[in-house]
């Protein structure tokens, strides 16, 4: 029991609170990487990402021909795969919340909404990172079981580096259409289709398609899936398709969260 | 100690919670009770931060509760026991809480002991669970940090008449341990049996409050008069208590002395009686009657769910109108 304090004047009883430790960030974080793992549809999901990861690698290792098995052809291949299914992580990191009215409980704990999310992010990063990790090492495996003879050829830190924005922009980007929509259906479905048929449109529309490294995700993602120097010009479309597609969804969604009524 | 000041909160031109005001002593158990609707949930989500207010304020122990820094460890919180993961076993569900609390694991197996949940049923996921079942486990979760205070919102629904014994049982020994409870339910019954001090809330705004005995006695008068306040303000000089009952007054003092005052103060009364028993009763019903919608019948007046139910030929010829009927019965 929590000591109750009457400050003798009658007044009503203070609630003495400096003696209790507050809720660290490390812990909400370790609570939300819980939450990833601790369903059946959350296991199914992670399984299925580990599944195709390595089931993508060994259809490029059997199917290629021997000079194509390299280390950075196969990290390629996991790319797409994994580029599907993290971003659904990253959506039903919050949606769940909603869709089963944890918030509820979870806000309650922790009043301070931004901080809960900030969590997610730093859980939905740490299981972006994890999977990168996993496609590189069964890449790795699969470049020492049987590579071409310049396997590892031109691997560099910024070719690691290239893939971990990729892996966490999607799944940031998951979590942004996961916090505007809060709901499953509505946050996987638009972030499938509106970004395909945006794509659609601009390869079409001609004054569009000449923006579209601009403002087209996947246009200006482009040369991250390239090996080589990008160049400043290429930074800035990565910047300016980033801000559109996740950091725009991500602050409108965070406003809110943080404004709703929690039901 | 919860204090709940002039809080008000509108959706639009609707006003859900109209000026409440309130405090929750410790040692007691408080019942916030009131029809589905009045305010009862509302008033629960604006006290712990999920809803903002309108106007008006909530202090818990002296704090906003989103001022304190761990307030699981302060105040258990219950607000519906169905707002759990389904795919959540109940143990995962106290460990979530635990580890967010940052209290040891064991905590998780006293807790289910304590609410009477076994290994077997705490390996179950929630979706599993009975009502009931989803009930403890929320009374376990919201008692987790060990806390002073407890708000608990509808905690007895679902459960069986040994559920709310056990319930009861719980919540005294919290309170004879210097804890603070505010439960709401709409039923009555259900809440005079668990309950000390009563607070009675209809369309947002609370209609009457006082202790059980208070509401419950069967001494006194009940009065309706056209000058009401100034009724109560000469009755308040004379030491009688009144409270505000429907459209009148229930004072603890007999019909002759209030009839004397009303007398000596030239006040008009339309209505004089002794007070009938179970005045609380009366007062709720009159309560559900004008919030009640049509096809949602009372739940705890087998009378009024009847007249509710169907187009009504009976004495007042009625149809639907549960608070005249209620009005003509009483």
């Amino acid at each position: 029991m929590t000591a109750v304090l009457t400050n003798g004047t009658g007044q009503a009883p203070a609630l003495d609170v400096t003696g209790t430790p507050g809720i660290t960030m490390a812990r909400l974080v370790r609570v939300e990487l819980r939450k990833l793992v601790d369903t059946r549809a959350s296991r199914w999901l992670l399984a299925a990402i580990v599944a195709i990861t390595l089931l993508i690698i060994v259809v490029v290792f059997l199917t290629g021909s021997r000079s194509d098995r390299t280390f950075l052809n196969f990290m390629a291949a996991t790319g797409a795969p994994q580029g599907f299914l993290l971003p659904v992580l990253g959506i039903l990191l919050v949606t769940s919340e909603w869709g089963q009215r944890t918030a509820l409980v979870t806000f309650t704990l922790m009043p301070v909404r931004g901080r809960v999310l900030a969590a997610k992010v730093v859980a939905a990063l740490v299981a972006g990172l994890a999977a990168m990790v996993l496609a590189m090492a069964i890449a790795a495996l699969a470049t020492l079981g049987g590579g071409a003879g310049d396997a590892w050829a031109g691997v560099g830190v910024d070719d690691i580096g290239k893939f971990g924005l990729l892996e966490a922009s999607g799944v940031l980007q998951g979590l942004a259409f996961g916090l505007l929509f809060l709901s499953s259906a509505a946050a996987i479905v638009t972030f499938f289709v509106l970004p395909t048929a945006f794509t659609i449109v601009a390869s079409l529309w001609g004054t569009l398609h000449k923006a579209a490294p601009w403002v087209d995700l996947s246009t200006s993602q482009q040369p991250l899936f390239d090996s080589g120097h990008m160049s400043g010009h290429e930074w800035l479309h990565l910047a300016s398709g980033t801000a559109i597609w996740v950091l725009l969804p991500f602050v409108l969604g965070l406003v809110r969260v943080l404004r709703a009524e929690v039901k | 100690m919860i204090t709940v000041e002039g809080l008000t909160k509108t959706y639009g031109r609707f006003v859900a919670v109209d000026d409440v005001t309130f405090t929750c002593r410790p040692g007691r158990v408080t019942g916030f009770l009131g029809p589905n609707g009045a305010g009862k949930s509302t008033t629960m989500r604006i006290m712990v931060g999920l809803t903002p207010a309108t106007r008006g304020q909530v202090r818990i122990g002296g704090h906003h509760y989103t001022d304190l820094p761990n307030p699981g460890r302060h105040v258990g919180v219950l607000l519906d026991a169905s707002a759990q993961h389904a795919g959540r076993t109940g143990r995962e569900v106290l460990t979530i809480g635990t580890e967010t609390l940052g209290l040891p694991r064991r905590r998780v197996d006293e807790m289910l002991e304590l609410v009477s949940l076994s290994p077997a049923e705490a390996k179950r996921r929630v979706r599993n669970y009975s009502l009931g079942m989803r009930q403890r486990l929320g009374i376990a979760h919201a008692l987790l940090g060990d806390p002073s205070i407890l708000v608990l919102d509808e905690p007895a629904n679902g459960l069986d008449p040994a559920g709310i014994h056990w319930m009861r049982g719980l919540l005294r020994r919290f309170a004879e341990r210097g804890g603070t409870v505010l439960l709401s339910s709409h039923l009555l019954h259900e809440v005079e049996r668990i309950a000390d001090e009563l607070i009675l809330i209809g369309q947002g705004r609370v209609v009457s409050q006082g202790t059980k005995e208070e509401l419950l006695s069967t001494r006194g008068a009940f009065v309706k008069a056209v000058e009401v306040e100034a009724l109560r303000d000469a009755l308040a000089r004379e030491g009688v208590h009144a409270v505000p009952s429907g459209e009148g007054l229930r004072s603890d003092a007999e019909p002759l002395q209030v009839g004397k005052v009303a007398a000596e103060n030239a006040i008009t009364l339309v209505e004089l009686r002794p007070a009938e028993g179970a005045g609380l009763e009366e007062l709720f019903l009159q309560l559900t009657g004008d919030t009640q919608r049509d096809g949602q019948p009372p739940q705890d007046n087998p009378q009024t769910s009847q007249t509710s139910q169907t187009p009504q030929t009976g004495q007042t010829g009625q149809t639907g109108q549960t608070g005249q009927i209620e009005g003509a019965l009483a």
